[in-house]
Formats: structure tokens, sequence, C-alpha cells
């Protein structure tokens, strides 16, 4: 079964989303990886204004290859989530409500997103390709420097991922490795 | 492009996978190669560090300017007309200041006997590579204490490398050196086993525990999280038993061109 599901996510979807639900999201999405959240944290300690408000957004851990010409984007598949994870909590305490990446989080994640009721996302990693064809818009939202680790906002049609964490504490990879692991 | 060994691979494991969404996921791997083949574009997003090997006969004579630089500028060209993704930073520790061509590669070189030059280029990705291990091991900790050893670094990765994975496995000789051989063993073609039959029973065994984690792909859950497992060993010093673990992701790209 999947559920079509648009971004931002309403607290009512939030709370409908259990652990290996499979989804397609359409809507805004902003990518952001590593530098990026570094930033952004730091202007929430010095409280300057963030490049876009995350209260109720989706933050995609991404950076893309460069769009050929006539293209939209370039390979556009997730980057290891667990690198955010120490930048995760402070950005959900300031609203961000969903996130797409691809691994496990840590204890503290699991709990701010239970704590906060939020929902973490996995996408197929390694899937740039494919996943390049669900993206229809982007644009530069801020640090530009960073090159591939600048903020974008993405415009997306069903772009294709599973709820790995929700605010339930279920956690999709433990459950996954607990049911095909053998000899133990 | 991904190597036709890796593909074949891939559809072998997509018919065997047990889990539904580990099978799903395994097409999906499939279809992201077709796509990425038909558009040219690259397979992943992270084209890598630009990891280059070059095995130097010793009859060769270079002439002509320094061959670090020509590998330098071949990388510069390859990442920027290429549209590929330029994913090295300088000052590492501070500042991490992207370097906008993915420059400077890595280069190992190696003399070997003749008058070729073999260049052999593995992008190596992020993800898999932040996954490598090196433990240095009791010498009576033996074969079990590498299975260990490796098994341990797999359950650890989870689904971060992009499983399913080809595991690189080096045994022996110093640090330094059983991790180039654990990340040269990744360039091995799938299905090839160690020459020497104990290493290869090691392979296999490893291969069998390595799947029997459930961890699946993409950490999903499955029987399905490594494609194939190579180990190089060589002969070490009395007090060591190194072990390194070096991970290559379903991405596995590398190309190798004779001069």
């Amino acid at each position: 079964m999947t559920q079509n599901i648009t971004s931002p996510v309403d607290a009512k979807t939030v709370e409908k989303l259990t652990a290996g639900t499979k989804v397609l999201i359409s809507g805004v999405i902003y990518a952001a990886r590593d530098a990026a959240h570094k930033r952004l944290i730091q202007a929430l300690e010095e409280s300057e204004k963030l490049p876009f408000d995350p209260k109720g957004q989706t933050i995609y851990y991404m950076g893309p290859s460069p769009a050929k010409p006539g293209q939209v984007i370039g390979s556009a598949g997730p980057t290891t989530s667990s690198r955010m994870d120490a930048y995760t909590p402070r950005l959900l305490t300031a609203g961000l409500r969903a996130m797409i990446g691809k691994g496990a989080r840590s204890p503290e994640v699991r709990e701010a997103i239970k704590k906060y009721k939020a929902v973490y996302f996995a996408t197929i990693g390694g899937a740039g390709a494919l996943l390049h064809k669900s993206i229809k818009r982007v644009e530069v939202v801020a640090y530009e420097d960073l090159g591939p680790e600048a903020i974008l906002r993405l415009e997306v049609e069903d772009f294709p991922a599973i709820v790995a964490n929700d605010i339930y504490g279920a956690d999709l990879f433990e459950q996954g490795k607990a049911k095909y692991q053998r000899g133990k | 492009m991904l190597g036709k060994d890796v593909l074949a691979a891939l559809k072998k494991a997509q018919k065997t996978e047990e889990s539904p969404l580990g099978k799903e996921v395994l097409s999906q791997i499939i279809e992201n190669a077709q796509i990425a083949e038909r558009e040219r574009l690259p397979l992943c997003q992270d084209c890598g560090t630009a990891v280059i090997f070059l095995e130097i006969g010793q009859d060769v004579h270079i002439t002509g300017g320094y061959l670090y630089a020509a590998v330098e500028k071949g990388v510069r060209q390859g990442y920027s007309q290429g549209y590929l993704r330029k994913t090295i930073v300088s000052r590492p520790f501070s500042a991490r200041i992207n370097t906008k061509d993915s420059t400077p590669p890595v280069i190992h070189t190696e003399i070997v006997p003749g008058e070729q030059l073999k260049v052999i280029c593995l992008p190596k990705g992020g993800g898999a590579e932040n996954m490598s291990r090196l433990v240095m091991l009791k010498p009576g900790e033996g074969r079990q204490g590498v299975i260990e050893a490796v098994v341990k670094a797999v359950e650890q990765a989870g689904g971060n490398p992009c499983p399913p994975v080809i595991v690189g496995v080096g045994i022996g000789a110093t640090s330094e050196i059983t991790m180039l051989l654990a990340k040269k063993a990744l360039l091995r073609k799938i299905g090839e086993h160690n020459s020497d039959p104990e290493v290869a029973e090691l392979e296999k065994e490893l291969l069998s525990r390595i799947n029997d984690s459930g961890i699946g792909p993409l950490g999903f859950g499955g029987r399905t999280t490594a494609l194939a497992v190579h180990a190089e060993a060589m002969p070490t010093h009395i007090a060591s038993l190194p072990v390194a673990i070096n991970f290559q992701c379903h991405s596995a790209r590398h190309q190798e061109a004779i001069l």
C-alpha cells in the first residue's frame, strides 16, 4: 500500500504514518546537507533569521550532481542521514516536521521525532538518476558558495520514500533486520 | 556506468531476495542503472573521491611532464565536462572549502614488470567510505577473529553504505597496506574468488554470515546485504593480525585503461 502525501506535511498526516508505510511525496521540500545544517544551527544559536522557516517543512539530505543543459537537476539521491543527527533535535524544536535521507537515526533523534511529532522517511540510496525524475523545479535558497551543499527549494511529484521513524517510536531498520536475521 | 558483473549480481539477488520490500528496492536500483545509462546521468549524485591506481611497468619511461599533474588534469576535465558532482573540500577540519573541480585525486602507484601503464579509476562515494574500519587483532584471534571483525563492521554500518555492498577485506601486512588491500579488493569482478583456496573459503563464509545479518537492501531488512566479499591476505608481523574493511556501495563503478 502506497500513500500519496503532500509536503509540507500536516500534523494530521504525520499521525497516520507508521514505519514501513510507502509514500509518494508531492509538493515542496528543501535540500540541505552537512555544511548547510552547520550554518542553520549557527544561525539559530545566534538568533539570526534563517534562509527559510523550517516550521512544518521537509528537509531532504541531498546535494545533487550538476544539471546538464535542458535538465532541471542532475542525479539527486539521499546522503547518509546520521551525519545530520547532531543538528536534527535543534531543528525539530524549531518546528521541522519531516526529513528524507538514507540509513538509521540515533536514539536521540528518534526520541525527538516522537516528542515533536515529526517523521523521518528513508528513500532509495544510490538511486540518484531514478529520483531526479521526481524533481520538477529547483531554486537556490541560500549558501550558494557551498556548491553542491547549498540549500535548494525543490518542487517534487510522486517522490518515492518509506516511513522509517514515526511518532510512535517504531523503526523500519530494526523491524526489517529482526525479520530477516538468521542464526542468532 | 554500472559494471556488467554488478548488474548481473543485482538481477540474481532480485530473484532470490525474500523480503518483498528488498525485492522492490533491488528493482529500483536496476531501473536506476537503466535510467542513468539512457539519460547519461551519474548513477548516484555522489561522484566520489577520484581514487586512481597507476600500475607502472618498470620499463616505462614517462616524458613530457609530471605524471601526477596529468592525472590531476584528467580528473579536473572529467568532473567538469562530465557534469559530475565536485565533492572534494580543502582544509578538512576547519573551513572545508570546495575545490570546485574534484581535485586533488587520491593516487596509488605500483611498479610492476613490463612496459605498460595501467590506469584504474575508482570514484569512491563518501557514505560507503565513512564505514571503513581498521582493526588490529591479536594473532591468537585468528580466522574467527577476522570473521567477527568483518561482521561487526557490517552490522555497525547498517543501511549507511547503501547495501547491497561489496565488502573489501584486507588481512595482514601493516595498518596502511591492509587498508589498501581492502580497497584494491573492491576492483575485483563479482564472482571471482581469491586464488588462494583458504582465502576463497573465508570469502564464502563471510558472505553467508553477512547476509545472515538481515540488514538487506538499503537496510530495510532482507537477505541481500552484500553481493560479494573480496579478501586479500599478505604476510604480517609475528605480533600482528591487521584487518581492514572497506565498503563499495551498490553503485559500483570503476574503469581501467592501458596506455
